[in-house]
Formats: structure tokens, sequence, C-alpha cells
């Protein structure tokens, strides 16, 4: 009894953080479901007195090309990137050469720069690509600017294959890439799903290159909820709504995958 | 185990590179492992050009653009010295910003890091319901941060959320939070006051809300590292629960607590989206960070040249973070090893 009661103050504590952590879910959600009458910011806290689906048709209606383009970014940008991480990750943790920690830790590097140092030459590059304000050319730029995370989270998750079961298939005349076939990638679908999950979460949240690359018609949703919200005519019903449509992607997955998205948030910060 | 699987692969091999190749075995094979040698750096290659051109030619391309004449919106890099640097340090608007970022970034990881341990030193105690509460305090890290302004931008609107909650309180002076002009009094230097812009508060609020569950996630693992025999013996030897925290539990996160330092400093330096989307640079500037800065400059005034020497100041602010940071964790890494 003693000590249930002294753990009274550990829970109140919890309590409080969650409430903070739920407020701004409870708002969008409420707010996202209320009869546009409703909708008044002085009413902010109060649950609506009947579900209403009108902030969220009007939402959707407005932000249905940009999820699409998010989509079409994010999905091959995903794909792309981890494809490449896993090959260099399979190369820097079992085809070492000489001077290759050198090469991993310059690759590595590339992660914590602030990205604005290469914004004014990505932008003249893209342009002279023809991939200025396209998909594509974000595509590109994801893929490149996610190589060093894919190779790092890669390179740790490849480093646990122990080195026996390589050396058996060097000895049995397995070259490189059939070990790669046929040994690291089918052992390798834990490390596409950590890396696969991380880096969609990234694209797809991601506002410094979306708002410089594209405009417009290409633009993804991010940028186009930015657009929303910095309008003084759109209603607060509305905007709650389209921030929790642009939110649930990676909402979802979280729910649904959240152990891998943490592995991949341990596996980023730290180096093996 | 290990045995099983490399004689499935030797005889998955051997079945299929002579039969369909045609060809005698034994030369082709030594210009294959001659090929191989190489093999490692030519699948590296593609990797290897994108980052040396995209990071560091690219760092190397601003740097040159910063000291160039591009100042409008005809390209022109000619060589103009360090005036875009010079000017710089005497702008208003960029030592504003200079000073918020650096005020913001102390804030947000002091508070993200007080947070995150307290969080993973409760969660620790396996209290009930122990991966709910987990997992509860880390889904803001799946969101954007775009979103994440959205949200707080109405919640910290002087007319709505926190302040109707205040007012029900019974609190007469409402705070005016994000458009407060307020600057908490510090000393002055040159044109600015170094100090704390009120303003910030509650940019800081939203980005705790949105990355203190890292700090945590963080503790925890590097709290599941420390075995329970440790603590036992502690124990043992008569040290009470609060000075095996402080002696030897909190010695031991140290690591993790650089880690945390590294991660979101850096990106607390380099904050942009939260920023843009949540209050912009706000009445005199006082939520103003360089980024934003940089953005406007570059793409809305064509004002390359600031631009550029903008973010060459952003590059050094990380460095300046990273350089001790990566060289304390290297050494308690090496004390840890010993």
């Amino acid at each position: 009894m003693n000590k249930a009661l002294a753990r009274i103050p550990l829970y109140a504590f919890l309590v409080l953080v969650a409430l903070f952590a739920l407020v701004p879910l409870y708002v969008m959600v409420i707010t996202s479901f209320k009869p546009p009458a409703e909708a008044l910011i002085s009413r902010m806290w109060e649950l609506p007195s009947s579900l209403s689906f009108s902030a969220w048709e009007r939402g959707f209606s407005i932000l249905r090309p940009y999820l699409i383009n998010s989509f079409a970014l994010a999905i091959p940008a995903t794909l792309l990137s981890s494809l490449l991480g896993s090959i260099n990750g399979y190369i820097f943790s079992m085809w070492r050469f000489k001077g290759s920690e050198i090469v991993f830790n310059a690759l590595l590097l590339g992660m914590f720069i602030p990205y604005q140092i290469v914004l004014i030459p990505l932008v003249q590059t893209l342009n002279a690509m023809g991939l200025f304000n396209t998909i594509p050319g974000l595509v590109l730029t994801h893929v490149i600017y996610g190589i060093p995370i894919t190779t790092l989270i890669f390179r740790n998750f490849y480093a646990r294959i122990p080195m026996e079961i390589i050396e058996a298939g060097q000895i049995d005349g397995a070259g490189l890439l059939g070990i790669y076939r046929r040994i690291a990638l089918p052992l390798s679908l834990p490390g596409f799903v950590v890396v696969g999950i991380w880096q969609f979460t990234q694209i797809w949240n991601e506002f410094l290159w979306a708002v410089t690359i594209t405009s417009a018609g290409q633009r993804p949703v991010m940028v186009a909820l930015q657009n929303i919200s910095g309008s003084q005519i759109v209603e607060f019903d509305l905007q709650m709504a389209a921030a929790l449509q642009a939110a649930l992607p990676t909402l979802i997955i979280y729910v649904l995958l959240g152990r891998y998205f943490v592995r991949g948030l341990l596996a980023g910060a730290v180096k093996g | 185990m290990a045995q099983t699987t490399g004689a499935e692969v030797a005889s998955g091999d051997l079945g299929a590179v002579p039969d369909e190749a045609g060809i005698a075995r034994r030369p082709r094979r030594r210009w294959v492992r001659r090929a191989e040698r190489y093999l490692p750096i030519l699948l590296l290659l593609p990797s290897v050009i994108a980052i040396g051109v995209f990071v560091y030619g690219f760092i190397v391309w601003t740097g040159w653009v910063s000291v160039s004449n591009w100042t409008s919106f005809v390209r022109d890099l000619s060589f103009a010295g360090f005036d875009a640097y010079t000017r710089l340090f005497s702008d208003f608007r960029f030592l504003s910003g200079l000073r918020n970022v650096i005020v913001f970034t102390v804030l947000f990881v002091g508070v993200s890091v007080v947070i995150g341990l307290v969080l993973a030193m409760l969660l620790d105690r396996d209290p009930w319901g122990a991966p709910i509460w987990r997992n509860l305090f880390l889904f803001p890290l799946a969101i954007s941060f775009v979103v994440t302004g959205v949200v707080w931008q109405w919640l910290f609107n002087p007319r709505a959320g926190v302040n109707l909650l205040l007012e029900r309180l019974g609190v007469e002076t409402l705070p005016m939070w994000y458009v407060s002009t307020e600057i908490i009094p510090g000393w002055r230097w040159g044109q600015i006051e170094v100090a704390i812009p009120v303003a910030l508060v509650a940019v800081v609020v939203a980005a705790v809300w949105q990355m203190s569950g890292f700090a945590m996630a963080i503790y925890l693992a590097g709290l599941q590292g420390i075995s329970e025999d440790l603590r036992e013996a502690a124990r043992v030897d008569g040290a009470s629960e609060s000075q095996i925290y402080r002696r030897v539990i909190l010695p031991m996160l140290l690591p993790m607590t650089i880690t945390i330092v590294i991660v979101l400093g850096h990106i607390s330096l380099k904050t942009f989206d939260l920023i843009f989307v949540m209050t912009g640079p706000g009445t005199g500037y006082v939520t103003d960070v360089p980024a934003v800065y940089m953005y406007e400059s570059t793409f809305r005034a064509n004002q390359f040249a600031r631009g550029a020497a903008i973010s060459v100041v952003l590059l050094v602010l990380v460095v300046a973070l990273m350089a001790p940071a990566v060289w304390a964790r290297n050494r308690t890494e090496e004390a840890a090893s010993e």
C-alpha cells in the first residue's frame, strides 16, 4: 500500500506529460469533426454537439492533388534510397578496403550539414538538369541527401551478421554480388523496414526542399498545408482537418509499426 | 546454422555458373576475382560522387556565391570580397535572428534534455502501462514540423487556445505569446539586445512538444544498458536510491546527453519550417532565425550573396556545436572502453 502511494507523483507526472502530448491531437480531431457553425476559436476546447464531415470533405478536396504528389515523391524516393543504403552499408560492413572508414565518415558528415548551405547550388543544378519544379527533382534530392543515414543504418544492421556466414559463402565461390543476393539481402527485411519507415516519414514531413524546389501544382502536401494555414480567409476547422489529413499517413505508420520507427530513431542517433 | 546457410549458397552457386556460361571455368574465375577486387569501390562510386558533388562541392560553391557580386536576379559570380559578411554583422535583422536561434537552441535543448531524462527514469522504474506511455510520448516525432506549427499557432493565438483556459482560471493579464514584442532585458551589444524575446517561449514549447520524446528514447536505451547488477552492487555498498542515480547512473548517461545535444542542437540551429509556419519573422524580428532570413534573402529578394553568407554562418554554428561534442563523445567512449 505504501509503495503504491509513493508512486502517485510518478503517475501524476506521466499523466501531465501525456496531456501535453495529446492536446494538439485533441484540438485537431474535435475541430475537424465540428459543424462549421461551431468551429469558432472561442469554442476551441468544446466538443462538437454533432458529428460533421464538412471540414474533412473541404480539406480533402483542396489537399487531394498534393497528397498524391507526396505519395509520388515519398514512395520512389524511399525505395531508391533504401536500396542504395543497403548496397553501401553492405560494402562498408563486409567488404572493407583500405581507407573505407575514411570514406564512410566523409559520407556520414553529409547528414549534419544545415541544408541551407547547399540550397543555392542545388536549385541551379536542378534547373540545369531540367528537374527544377518537378517531383523527380525532389526524388533525386531526397535520394542523394538520404545516402548518409540509410548507409549508416544498413552498415550497423549488416555488422550484426556473423562474418562466418560470409566466409563460408566466399569459400564456396560466391562473390560480392552473389553473397549480397543470396545471403545479405534475404536477411535484410528488418533493415529495409526500419530504413523504409524512417525515410518515408522524413520525406513526407520535409518542408525546406519542397518549398524551394517546387511551386504550384508540383507541391507536396506540407507546402500546400502551409499555404492553407498562412491564408487569413481559410477557416479554422478546415485548417485543422487539413493538418490532420497531412499528418495521417505517417501517424498510421507510427501506430502500426512504431517499434521499427523507434529503431530508426536510435540507429540514426547512435553511431555504431 | 552458419554452416548450412553457406552450404546452400554453395550448391546453388556451383550449379549456376559453369553450366550456363559454358566457358572454361578457371580463366573466367580468375578474371572475375580480379574484377571483384575493385567491385566494392565501383559500387560505392555513385554515392561517393553524389555526396562529393552535392555536399562538399556545393559547400564550396555556396562559399563562392557568398563572396560574389550576385545581388540581383542576374547571376554575377565575379569576386566582391567579404562585403556580404561585413554587412550581415551590422544588419539588425540578421543579428536578431542569430540571437534568437542561440536562445532558442539553449532553451529547447535544455528543456528537452530535462523532460526526456525525467521521463526515461520514470519509465525505467517500470510503471503500469510502460509501453503505452512510451508510445504516447514518442508519437509527435512522426509528425511534421509544419503540422506542429499549424496547430500550435492556434493554441498560442492570444485570442484562443491556451489563453481561453487561462481566462477561465481567472488570469487577468493574458500573455501575448508569439505576438509579444517584449524582450526580457539583458545587455546591449551594438544594435541588438542580447536577451530572451518572450515570443520565443511559444515556439520553444511547440518544439519541445515535438522532440522531447527523442531525448527520452535515447536515455531509455542508455538506462537499459546499465545492468541491474551494477545497481545491486551499489545498493550492497550501502548507497541510497538517490545516490545511485547521482553517482552511478547519471555519469553513465553522459554519452547519451552528448548525443542528444548533437542531434537536437543541429536540428535547432537550422530551424526553418517551425518558425516559417508558426510565427514568421515577427514584429521587430523577435522570432526571426537565420534560416528564414536566408530563404527570404535568396528566393524572395534575389540577394544570393547575402543568402549564401547566412548559410555559411549557419554551417559555422553547426560545426562549432558539433566539434566539441564529437570530441567529448570520443573521449567518453575511449574512457568507457579502457
